[in-house]
């Protein structure tokens, strides 16, 4: 695996960004991903981003700043970020590192993420009326 | 450089260098591989792999990078892994406030030493101002 190369995709659904990291990121790698994804944001008006860290077989303080420091990017952006998909053993982790993710919304999977993001869309659109 | 003492029994698994972000991310994909294969589950190696990527990072960010020694030794009757990272970066002044929950260094971020410290068995640090810093790690099952 050449670890040079990976660039990790942003795929347009809808209203959507949808980003599937499979791969182990280095710290650089991960803040280069943060401003891909708030670049495409801007680029594409999306309104909800789902990050996909299904196969992250592990998560530090690094990339965990990093997410939840994208969730209040995004948030400024006026887009909702939903971290989906993180593994159990990831999970507690976090916990034990004593990383706190304030503010960052996850679900299970890919399809729990996208009814929480409609959701948040309606909320909000109900709220603005 | 700062050498813990060689009061266990060890067994050398490998010998790496960190010095910049790729070896982070190699060398802690490496570790895993030896905590699979030491038997421990998926949650003991996603901890040894966490604590081992903060401690690298601390090396890499703070005293451009240094030296892993990887080690299985017998510990207090448990089959251990040995994860020893020293470098002779600048040292760390105040162990005691670097070791304690809520410390943020110059950069903002902390030394996430505490953290790690809860995600291994055993967590063994030296420091000195303008020789280095060498941590030791142990975990099993």
């Amino acid at each position: 695996m050449n670890l040079h190369e990976k660039r990790i995709p942003i795929i347009k659904i809808h209203d959507y960004l949808i980003v599937p990291i499979q791969v182990d990121m280095h710290d650089k790698m991960a803040i280069q991903l943060q401003s891909q994804i708030l670049e495409e944001i801007a680029r594409t008006r999306a309104k909800g981003v789902l990050i996909d860290i299904s196969v992250l077989e592990m998560v530090d303080s690094f990339i965990g700043r990093m997410l939840s420091g994208m969730a209040s990017m995004a948030a400024i952006m006026d887009t909702s970020v939903v971290i989906v998909g993180m593994q159990p053993a990831v999970a507690i982790t976090l916990v034990e590192l004593g990383l706190e993710m304030p503010g960052v919304d996850t679900a299970l999977n890919m399809e729990k993420g996208m009814e929480m993001l409609e959701r948040k869309l309606n909320n909000r659109k109900n709220n603005s009326v | 450089m700062l050498e813990f003492g060689n009061e266990i029994k060890c067994e050398l698994l490998g010998k790496f260098i960190i010095e910049n972000e790729y070896d982070i991310v190699t060398v802690r994909q490496t570790i895993r591989q030896f905590a699979k294969d030491a038997g421990m589950g998926i949650v003991d190696q996603t901890r040894i792999t966490t604590a081992v990527s903060e401690l690298f990072r601390n090396m890499y960010n703070y005293a451009g990078g240094g030296e892993v020694l990887i080690e299985r030794g017998e510990v207090e009757n448990h089959n251990a892994l040995i994860v020893t990272c020293i470098d002779k970066g600048p040292g760390i002044e105040n162990l005691e406030l670097a070791m304690s929950d809520g410390f943020t260094s110059g950069m903002g971020m902390g030394y996430g030493l505490p953290g790690a410290k809860r995600l291994v068995d055993r967590f063994e640090i030296l420091s000195k101002v303008n020789e280095g810093t060498s941590v030791r790690i142990m975990k099993w099952k």
